[in-house]
């Protein structure tokens, strides 16, 4: 069953990657959709690490932008001030981006340990902002005028290809980690940490290395956001960033990683698709976020939920 | 002296800030200390008493005391018409879909308010127009003393309330234990919608000091506030009064200090950092009681 999945899985990605190349080299998409192949990517980097945290650890993270600024800021100063070729540079500013990141995901991992639920969230919230105010007033790294200059060196369709590689890294890192025996760990703390704690799983240990996985793959998506974008400022790493993946994830419906993907996509290409509707975005998003709530959550609406889609749903089961 | 002088000063701006802090942080504490909810809407309940002010004030032209008045009754029609749609069916759910609930209805109270009025900030008279008072070469702000006074008295009422009156001592009693409070035959949800209708009024009268002191309301006014004010709920300690009005001062002395001595932009970091290292060495706030829990 495992095997055939991942069969699946790789046939899935060559498929996509043969498609999105001979578009992109017949020059079939337009310029628009172009520039959204690597805002798409890091989209789907950052839901797919989120929902490691929502979905599998259990914890409300609104921080998630603060680890991507992190890892944004760390691989693109490398590249920067280190003068290397692009094929060397790039991917070692990616796993720097990641690693730094990876430290604070530690660093936030442990309150983590004393903290549950709203605490939590409010503590990740207030390390985002932390992150973004000390940023501002950085002076190497631009203060609020952004870090400037940082070029990927690369030619851009050699840079959808990187870009591509790391989402299949990321969603097969992730998965396979959720399937694993820690993946399975993690959902029993998710589930009773009481019950997970008391057949012998490291608690401690678990819930930091969700934290710090998650933080490691959106210090990624930071830095190829960085090097596709060319200029990081502060305040694009606000509350309103982070908001805007939890509504990807949440869309996707938690702990789901295929449904982080559709989301992340489509929750990238509708805002350009639907520009006539950019002012009516949040609002949008506000009341997705209300609804899908209510209607994953009220046992009146789930009953009627049931009742108009009941047999889609047992058919799925 | 001069120094010294300055710091009095300060000291003293950031006691009228910490008031209003605290008179937000009390609605918070109340909600989640009665509902176990985190009311992230809070902040934008304020936004919208600030708006309600504003308007009130300069189409209708009506008194100042008026324009308070309409605000304390829009923000508690607010507040209780968002319990019943968006978290009484929630009320059984898991902590962190009513959590995302919350966060989704700021949101949407934050857009509506950009599409009615954009983003621009928008003036407001200030409710309270009053000298400042000197004593002993310190210049006292009319206003920071008055959102001081407000804040005491405020804080004296609803705790007679709690203690004094059936509803209170009904708020007590579901905060404690909500099954048992519905067997003594307590309306667990009138309870709750109480409380939000008490919360929203102060956020209201929250809202209206809070401009009366800044001069402008847009959109976001309420977010950033509404965040610092529950880290001050948090700190005191949350579903404690006291508690809130520890907090809420605490954390305007910090910031208005951190503000005069430090650096404006690290302001709001020294701010949350506060909050971290308080929930490393003791995860319940200052003056909360630990909760120890049973298996």
């Amino acid at each position: 069953m495992e095997n055939k999945k991942s069969i699946l899985f790789a046939i899935i990605a060559i498929v996509i990657f043969i498609a999105l190349f001979t578009l992109v080299e017949m020059g079939l998409l337009s310029r628009q959709y172009m520039g959204l192949l690597v805002p798409i990517c890091v989209n789907i980097i950052l839901a797919v690490s989120l929902n490691l945290i929502v979905g599998f650890l259990g914890e409300l993270s609104l921080g998630h932008a603060g680890f991507m600024s992190i890892g944004a800021y760390a691989g693109c100063l490398f590249t920067v001030y280190a003068n290397l070729p692009p094929f060397i540079e790039i991917p070692l500013a990616l796993i720097i981006g990641g690693l730094v990141a990876a430290l604070f995901g530690f660093i936030i991992g442990i309150p983590a340990l004393r903290l549950r639920g709203d605490y939590l969230a409010i503590v990740t919230l207030g390390f985002g902002e932390i992150v973004r105010s000390v940023l501002n007033s950085l002076k190497i790294v631009g203060g609020s005028g952004g870090l400037k200059g940082i070029n990927s060196g690369m030619h851009k369709s050699d840079y959808y290809i990187v870009a591509y590689i790391v989402v299949i890294i990321t969603i097969l890192v992730i998965s396979n980690f959720i399937n694993s025996r820690h993946g399975r760990a993690v959902k029993a703390i998710r589930d009773n940490v009481i019950a997970a704690e008391s057949v012998g799983i490291n608690v401690v240990y678990y819930k930091i290395l969700g934290f710090v996985i998650a933080a490691f793959f959106a210090g990624m998506a930071g830095v190829l956001y960085g090097h596709n974008i060319g200029i990081l400022k502060p305040a694009t790493f606000d509350f309103n960033k982070s908001i805007e993946i939890l509504v990807m994830v949440i869309m996707g419906s938690m702990g789901n990683i295929p449904g982080s993907i559709i989301a992340a996509i489509i929750l990238t290409v509708l805002p350009e698709a639907l520009r006539f509707l950019q002012d009516y975005r949040m609002l949008i998003y506000a009341v997705a976020l209300i609804l899908i709530m209510l209607f994953s959550s009220n046992p009146t609406l789930i009953e009627f939920r049931k009742k108009i889609f009941g047999k889609k749903e047992k058919g799925g089961k | 002296m001069k120094e010294f002088i300055t710091f009095i000063q300060q000291l003293i701006n950031g006691l009228s800030l910490g008031s209003v802090y605290a008179l937000m942080a009390l609605g918070y504490t109340m909600v989640y200390g009665i509902a176990k909810m985190l009311n992230f809407a809070h902040g934008d309940i304020i936004m919208v008493g600030a708006y309600t002010v504003s308007i009130v004030c300069s189409i209708a032209g009506f008194s100042p005391m008026a324009a308070v008045l309409a605000s304390i009754v829009v923000c508690t029609a607010l507040g209780v018409t968002i319990e019943k749609i968006a978290y009484k069916p929630l009320r059984n759910a898991s902590p962190l879909a009513v959590l995302i609930t919350a966060i989704g209805v700021s949101y949407f109270l934050q857009s509506v308010a950009l599409l009615i009025f954009g983003s621009k900030a928008r003036k407001v008279q200030s409710v309270l127009n009053l000298e400042s008072v000197k004593i002993g070469g310190v210049d006292l702000s009319g206003v920071a003393l008055v959102i001081i006074f407000i804040t005491i008295l405020i804080m004296i009422l609803l705790t007679l309330f709690i203690k004094c009156t059936k509803v209170g001592k009904a708020m007590l009693a579901v905060s404690e234990d909500r099954g048992a409070a519905q067997l003594m035959g307590i309306n667990v949800n009138a309870t709750i919608s109480m409380t939000f209708a008490i919360g929203s009024a102060l956020a209201a009268i929250a809202g209206v000091l809070f401009v009366s002191s800044y001069g402008y309301v847009d959109p976001y006014t309420g977010a950033l506030p509404g965040i610092k004010t529950f880290v001050a709920a948090v700190i005191g300690g949350i579903g404690s009064i006291p508690g809130a009005m520890f907090g809420g001062i605490v954390l305007g002395i910090i910031e208005s200090l951190s503000k005069a001595y430090i650096s404006t932009d690290l302001a709001d970091a020294i701010v949350f950092g506060v909050l971290i290292v308080v929930l490393l060495f003791k995860p319940a706030g200052m003056l909360g009681k630990k909760k120890i829990t049973k298996v």
